[in-house]
């Protein structure tokens, strides 16, 4: 507690950059995962079905794994591997964004679907198209949409697996809460591990906590009619 | 059919429907030789469950593309402008998870009013729907007859030709119903031409001006209500007044 309470600056590097690395790769996923999502909901294509159950699947993917298929891409022998990424806070990113963007597209395309089935014929009876009912859908979802974004956000920063295997936990560079944990624990060194634990914790407390404040405000008497 | 209201009438029928079908499984869901509605109104779609009354609104509305016939309105197969015209009330109301007020003014932005003149008129739809004072609430926190009065105000902003209701009371105590069916006879005296689908006789005798009565997907009958239940025609309404007076 001691080394929250100080401002130890390695730890609060640490912190941060766990934090920035979670939030970018939460944003990109979010741009690529919500369309994705929505197009899903309010589109009819042969195939659609499959697309879905894909979709839901790959929600379950194992960190590892996909820390090792960021891996194998970015390695020096890999197809990207010019790109010299590997092992650095910008291959985390990638790691976290293909492990959260199947989370945000299989929710928003449930959220929109669900909203959708109640929508559609309120909305094609106003003269509403499918293609301009989908901003319609999007808003009024808005409370299901953000906790999609902070269920990608509390995979995100609590993942370790696949960061630590793209991200090498380098001291100062790639060195995030959870693979500090990880390490810390392993050196016998406990007081940083809990005191990081203990910021985790309150993270992803307080995000949680700060959906259920947002679901609770936007949704007074939802129960009511649902 | 046509000819017993044409002394109501002037020129083309509002809208008419003529050799609607739709089966599903074999069977036949709806099955529409020729329907005109070319009275005053109100229209009153009577039937038991399952009679196709709640499809045939929706044919006439343009939500359901029957598998073949078609509908006119004004004598024009129905297109997207006389859609336009149209507005549709649901059993249940689908009130957008926005304020009393937004759930209004989303109608009123497709329509391009500004900003002063939806104001305007928001306040005054609300006013008429008795909902002054809840502009700001949620519109998903009003009682079940509130939710049905916004449902009703929002169809009407957008100043409907017609206005078709399918069993808007349905779920609603008699005191609310009383205050919908209300709303529902004054938008019809400034001109909004209303089809309504119930199947409670008593509010057919209320608010219909004519009532078609539906059964397995037919129109079993189609007459004035003073005609229609003094002295029905078909067999199929003296059964259905007959069994719905017994209950």
């Amino acid at each position: 507690m001691l080394l929250i309470l100080s401002g130890d600056s390695e730890l609060w590097a640490i912190v941060l950059l766990s934090l920035k690395v979670s939030l970018l790769a939460v944003v990109v996923a979010a741009a690529i995962g919500m369309p994705l999502g929505a197009a899903l909901a309010v589109g009819r294509f042969p195939g659609r079905r499959l697309v879905v159950v894909l979709l839901n699947a790959l929600m379950g993917l194992p960190p590892v794994v996909v820390g090792l298929l960021v891996y194998l891409m970015l390695s020096r022998s890999g197809p990207l591997g010019v790109l010299q990424l590997l092992y650095t806070p910008t291959a985390m990113i990638i790691a976290q964004v293909v492990l959260v963007t199947p989370i945000i597209a299989a929710l928003t395309r449930q959220t929109v679907e669900t909203l959708d089935a109640e929508y559609a014929e309120q909305l094609r009876s106003l003269g509403v198209s499918r293609l301009a009912s989908v901003p319609t859908l999007v808003w009024d979802g808005r409370v299901a949409l953000l906790t999609a974004l902070l269920a990608g956000f509390g995979r995100a920063i609590a993942e370790v697996g696949a960061v630590i295997m793209v991200g090498g936990n380098i001291n100062h560079v790639t060195r995030v809460m959870t693979t500090t944990i990880a390490l810390e624990t392993s050196k016998g060194n406990l007081a940083l591990a809990l005191a990081l634990g203990a910021i985790l914790i309150g993270i992803a407390v307080s995000v949680t906590g700060l959906v259920s404040l947002l679901a609770v405000r936007e949704g007074q008497g939802e129960m009511r009619h649902a | 059919m046509r000819d017993l209201l044409a002394d109501e009438t002037f020129g083309q029928p509002l809208i008419e429907a003529s050799g609607l079908r739709i089966g599903r499984n074999g069977g036949t869901l709806l099955d529409i030789a020729h329907l005109a509605l070319d009275g005053p109104g109100p229209t009153v779609i009577l039937g038991p469950n399952g009679a196709g009354k709640s499809l045939l609104l929706r044919c006439l509305h343009g939500l359901i593309t029957p598998d073949c016939g078609v509908v006119r309105q004004g004598g024009i197969p129905l297109n997207a402008a006389a859609r336009s015209r149209q507005a549709m009330v649901f059993q249940k109301p689908v009130l957008l998870r926005r304020s009393v007020a937004a759930n209004l003014d989303f109608v009123l932005k497709r329509q391009k009013l500004s900003r002063r003149d939806r104001k305007a008129r928001i306040a005054t739809l609300l006013d008429e729907g008795g909902l002054e004072g809840k502009a700001r609430q949620p519109a998903r926190s009003l009682s079940g007859g509130e939710a049905q009065r916004l449902a009703i105000l929002r169809a009407l902003a957008r100043a409907p030709d017609i206005l078709f209701l399918d069993e808007p009371t349905s779920a609603l105590d008699p005191s609310a119903t009383q205050r919908i069916e209300a709303m529902v006879l004054i938008a019809a005296r400034r001109g909004t031409r209303i089809v309504m689908v119930t199947h409670d006789i008593g509010q057919a005798r209320r608010m219909g001006h004519d009532i078609v009565l539906m059964q397995t997907g037919q129109v079993a009958e189609h007459a004035l209500a003073r005609d229609f239940f003094d002295a029905p025609q078909s067999q199929a309404a003296r059964r259905f007044l007959a069994g719905a007076l017994v209950l």
